[in-house]
Formats: C-alpha cells, structure tokens, sequence
C-alpha cells in the first residue's frame, strides 16, 4: 500500500505537510495524491473511531451478528438480496461469507428488543432469506485493530540511555 | 578502610555524563529523546512463545552455546539475507545481547598492550571494556570527516601493535552507515595490515536509503571478522538480552570457553522467544522500519529548519545534529534544555570528546512526542536568540 494511505489509515488527522516531510514528498504531491484518493474512492471518508462503551447517550447500544441463509437468484447472485438487506439502516456492516451461511450481517438498535423486532419483521420475511441465527455481541475486546480499553502508560523504559 | 576497589575500575566512566543522567532520571514528565531503545513493546507473538515456552516447562540450562534450533535460525537467516554462512555447530555463539559479545571477543583476542581501533563518535562501552580486557582503545576522530572511518584515517592509526577495529554501522549515535564500495576500502586496509574487524552490526536491520552490506560478505573478510548482532533493536526485545556472534571457528571456540565460565548460557526462555523472532517476526520489523523512517524524515526536515544542523542520518534510529549555532557546549546544552523545557538529549560529548557541539536525538519515540518535543525545543532555542 501507498505511504501515504497507510499514514492516513493510522491518523485520518495527519496534515498533508507533515505527511510530505514524513515521505520526502513536496506538499503539493502529498496533495494531489490524497484528491486522487478521494476521487477514485480509495478513501472513502475520514471518521473517529468511538469507544461506544464509554459513551453514556450513545443511541445504538446493542449490536447483533447474524448469519443469513440465502437462496440465490438466477442471473443475480447474491447481489440484489444482500442490496435489499444492506439498505436497512440499521444494517452497519454486511459480508458476503463462504462455509455454512452466505450473509453475515451486523446489525445495531436501541435494545434487544429493537433487534430481534428487525430480524423477526424485516429480514426473516425477505422472499430469498431461508433461515437466519442471532448472535447478540456481549463484550467488544477489539475492534479494527484498535483495542478498545482504557489507555494505559505502560511505558517502561528508563528516561535516557545509551 | 582502604579502597578496594581495582585501579582499573576506579579510572573508568566520565562523571558529568552520569550526573546529568541521574539529573533527567530524578525529573517528572520529561519528553524523553534519549532512549537508546524501540518505542515499540515486543510483538506479540515473540512475547507469546516466551510464555509458551514456560509453561511447556522449558527452565533448564541449554547447551554453552545456545539452544541448536536458535543458532540453526541465525545460521538460516543469515543465508537467506546475506548469502553468509556460519555453520551452526562452531561459527554461532549465542551471548547475552551485543553487550556481551563484544566483551567476549575482545578478551579472547587481546594480550597486554594490544591495540584497539575504536572511531568515534561510538558507541560508550568499546573503550571501558576494551581496558577491561587489558587492551589499549585508540580513539579515532572522524567528525572531520562526516562521523565516518576513511582509509586515510585507518592507515594514520595503526602500528605494530594494533590488533583490531570495533566498527559499529549503523552507528550509534549518528545514524551514519557504509555503502559497500567505502566498506570495501575499509576492508583493503584492515587485510593488508592484518587487523581484525569487530562489527557491531545490532541496527543493520533499520538501515532506511539502501541495503545493508554485511561487513563479512566483503572480499576475503569473513575469516578477519567477527560479526556481531542481537535481537533487541530490530525486534524490540532489549530486555530479553538476546544477541550471537558469528565468525571463524578458532575465535568462537575461545569466545564460548570464556562464555562458558562466565555465563554458562543465555536464558532458555529469552533463545525460544528469539528463535520465534527469525520465524515470524519479519512483518513486524518491516513495519516497525517503516516508521522510524517517517520520523526519521520528519526529524530531519524539522531540526535543519530550527538551526540544528544535522544531515539525513541512513540507520538505526539516531539523529546527531550540530548544536554549534547556539554557542553552547553540549553538556549544557543538554542541561537547559532539560530544566527549561523538560526535554532531555544526549550531550554528543558522551561518545567520544571529538562530538563537542552535537547532540543525539533518538526518535524511538512516538511521533506525539516527537511533535511537542520540537516545539519545546523551537521555544527554547527563540529565548536564546531574543537574549543575545
């Protein structure tokens, strides 16, 4: 991957002129390699990453994953159902998965209760949905490489050495 | 009671060095650029066969030269980097860090009197150790000629009596390295007079504008060198003391005889966690690499625009930039800085008396840090301009 999206992907916040000084670009090369960036969708949007737990009023607090078995469209696939399932907003994340199930599918709500209301109403009833199983998430220990615990100094190293 | 303690020892160590360090260790919330090891804790899955290898029960003595499996991963890693061989049976010996090795070679080769070659700026153990072990060090200035050893300054150094070079590249403190054609030239001089070559080579892994040259790959080098190297700066295991020494068969024989009466071994849990490193540590030290290099290039750009000269450095993870344009000495330079903006440095006159002027800066440190430690040093250096 390119130095400067790997950058990026570490720091959505790193200024074009210290990613130029960082690379040995000009800045005007950092510049326009990132507006191409933008532009072909390579990077799609620049966002914080929140650790919900620590977030009293966060709207969405459960989190479920669900497998969904698909029966698959002549000519299409899977394509137009997973379009129909990925429309939901409640729909955070949706994968297209090999092995027992075809969808896997992340969906958030207020409660429980809002959750399964979604699976039971929206998703079981699609026409090509054959089956489904619920996996209410408990504990998030990590999530895109980021571990989502309290920051700890655990710096050991002594001040100043040879 | 009369002082006990050996002649030898009592001459050792400059005083102002240890003072200021006990000086930054006594001070809460320094920034600290003067870490001579990786911001980076150990990856997981090296820490993760070290705990392994405990529970397994691995707690006994290994074999005076290290575990097998460890020598025959260097023996491999060796090979397929350089295309250099060391028979893992008598060519490796695994020591305690490069510490240890190089202690070790300079008391197998060195009788009374003995020269030892030693360029500075380098490295702050050579010479002490050097004594140690009953040599004369014979400090070689390069700051003339941009902290690197030239043939012209070998070849003014050495006499009947001089029996070895420490080369140290990358170097510490500088950053400086050696691209192969200017080793090759080191190499002609250190042949024709005999010398042999000690080649501390622990940061060769973070060498940033070309590839490393193993000093032993060089012509008709690799039975006039000993080769030394470690896990701790390319795998974030300092503290695991991890490190070998490579070379001709009749040295390392006297090498292990000391190590075996000194040592015994390495610790076994320390040789599996190293020995996981040369199996699946590769990504983890290319990404480490990859951002020293970011910040190493962000250094230099940023110090040469504040006044502090310095050049790109093309290793380990060293910076030495001049600090001539304040007129300050380098000890108090370092000193200020610390009292006034809470950042500490290494005075340059640390690593050899020829580094009055200069500073190391380590950026083995988060780029964060990296970032506020410059602007405290920017504000420190404007209060010195508006007094004058």
């Amino acid at each position: 991957m390119d130095e400067i999206l790997e950058i990026l992907e570490k720091d959505g916040r790193a200024t074009v002129e210290d990613i130029a000084k960082m690379t040995h670009k000009k800045p005007d090369e950092v510049k326009k390699a990132i507006k191409k960036y933008e532009k072909e969708g390579a990077i799609l949007k620049y966002k914080a990453v929140i650790n919900k737990d620590l977030v009293r009023d966060s709207d969405s607090e459960v989190r479920a994953l669900i497998e969904v078995n698909i029966v698959p469209q002549k000519d299409l696939g899977f394509e137009k159902i997973a379009e129909r399932i990925y429309s939901f907003p409640e729909v955070t994340s949706c994968y297209l998965i090999s092995g027992t199930y075809d969808l896997l599918v992340v969906v958030e709500g207020k409660n429980l209760h809002t959750v399964s209301n979604f699976v039971a109403e929206k998703l079981s009833c699609l026409e090509n949905v054959r089956g489904t199983a619920t996996h209410f998430l408990l504990k998030k220990y990590k999530e895109d490489g980021v571990l989502l615990k309290h920051k700890q100094d655990k710096n050991q190293r002594i001040a100043i050495s040879y | 009671m009369k002082n006990m303690v050996s002649k030898k020892v009592q001459v050792m160590q400059p005083s102002g060095i240890r003072a200021f360090f006990d000086l930054v260790l006594g001070m809460k919330d320094v920034i600290s650029l003067g870490v001579g090891e990786p911001d980076f804790v150990t990856p997981w899955q090296i820490r993760e066969a070290g705990i392994y290898s405990l529970e397994q029960g691995f707690t006994s003595y290994t074999s005076n030269k290290g575990l097998y499996k460890l020598r025959l991963g260097i023996h491999r890693h060796l090979k397929n980097k350089y295309d250099l061989e060391y028979c893992p049976d008598e060519e490796i010996l695994i020591t305690v860090g490069v510490s240890e090795g190089l202690d070790l070679v300079l008391r197998a080769i060195i009788n009374p009197g003995d020269k030892i070659l030693i360029p500075q700026p380098s490295y702050v153990s050579y010479g002490p150790v050097t004594e140690l072990a009953g040599g004369v060090p014979v400090y070689i200035d390069t700051s003339g000629d941009g902290f690197k050893i030239t043939p012209r300054l070998l070849e003014k150094c050495i006499d009947r009596k001089t029996k070895a070079i420490v080369l140290n590249y990358p170097t510490n403190p500088t950053g400086v390295s050696y691209r192969r054609k200017e080793l090759e030239e080191i190499n002609k001089v250190l042949l024709k007079h005999k010398i042999l070559c000690i080649s501390d080579e622990v940061y060769g892994g973070l060498t940033y504008d070309f590839d490393h040259v193993a000093f032993p790959t060089l012509p008709y080098a690799r039975n006039n060198t000993v080769y030394l190297n470690g896990f701790s700066k390319a795998y974030a295991m300092t503290g695991w003391r991890v490190g070998f020494a490579c070379g001709p068969q009749e040295i390392i024989a006297a090498m292990t005889k000391i190590h075996q009466y000194t040592i015994m071994c390495v610790p076994i849990t320390s040789q599996m966690a190293a020995a996981e490193a040369l199996v699946s540590g590769r990504k983890s030290t290319e990404q480490m690499k990859r951002e020293y290099n970011r910040r190493r290039q962000l250094m230099t750009v940023e110090l040469n625009a504040l006044g502090l000269k310095c050049s790109r450095p093309q290793g380990a993870f060293y910076m030495f930039p001049s600090i001539k344009s304040t007129g300050l000495s380098s000890m108090d330079f370092s000193r200020k800085l610390l009292e006034e903006e809470k950042v500490a440095v290494v005075p340059g006159t640390a690593f050899g008396p020829g580094c009055e002027g200069y500073i190391r800066i380590s950026y083995a440190s988060s780029l964060e840090n990296l970032k506020e430690a410059l602007v405290r040093i920017k504000r420190f250096l404007e209060k010195r301009r508006s007094v004058r």
